[in-house]
């Protein structure tokens, strides 16, 4: 991955303390994974920056290779990865999540 | 059958490990041409120590091709032996 790409990726993550790579908008999902995300966020009150991977397959796959994660969603936490869907609803689930956030 | 053959891949790469598939193609049907839906369940000696998302990685790593290929999307849960003693079942 280029240099680039990479600042590109770190800035985003670091816009926000929560910041959620997915399909589509967090106003419009474009899959049930990342609805469910979201879905989740909206539940706990959190507020959190977002970027769409739809719409720029470079960084669809520049992502993937930073983070050794190959499915989206992908949820940051200070800059850190810290789950996809199935992390993130098993952490909303246990109320780690909340607490991890606060 | 796909499951069969990745959970040997699974119980290959993690030696030990409780692994559990299900194949829940059939609740996404639609876009099924774009592979299987898969929910593993994966309970490993080895986790311990590891975090949520590395445990993740080190099951997509072990599952890489497949994820390219057959595997569409995969529905994941990764437990050490003891803390699936202890907050298994928990609500």
């Amino acid at each position: 991955m280029n240099e680039e790409l990479r600042k590109k990726i770190e800035g985003l993550i670091n816009s926000h303390k929560v910041f959620l790579f997915l399909k589509g908008t967090p106003e419009e999902p474009q899959c049930g994974f990342s609805w469910k995300v979201v879905e989740t966020l909206k539940g706990l009150g959190v507020k959190f920056g977002s970027f769409d991977i739809l719409s720029d397959e470079e960084m669809r796959q520049a992502v993937k290779e930073y983070s050794n994660w190959p499915t989206y969603p992908q949820l940051y936490l200070n800059g850190k990865l810290i789950g996809g869907c199935d992390l993130v609803l098993e952490m909303a689930e246990s109320g780690e999540l909340k607490k991890l956030i606060e | 059958m796909l499951t069969t053959e990745i959970k040997i891949k699974l119980e290959r790469a993690f030696p030990g490990a409780k692994v559990e598939i299900e194949d829940e193609s059939a609740d996404h049907a639609g876009h099924q041409a774009s592979g299987a839906h898969l929910a593993v369940e994966i309970i490993y000696g080895g986790f311990a120590g590891k975090t949520k998302v590395e445990q993740h990685q080190m099951v997509y790593q072990a599952l890489k091709e497949d994820l390219q290929r057959t595997v569409h999307a995969l529905r994941l849960r990764t437990k050490e032996p003891a803390s699936e003693q202890t907050t298994g079942e928990e609500q």
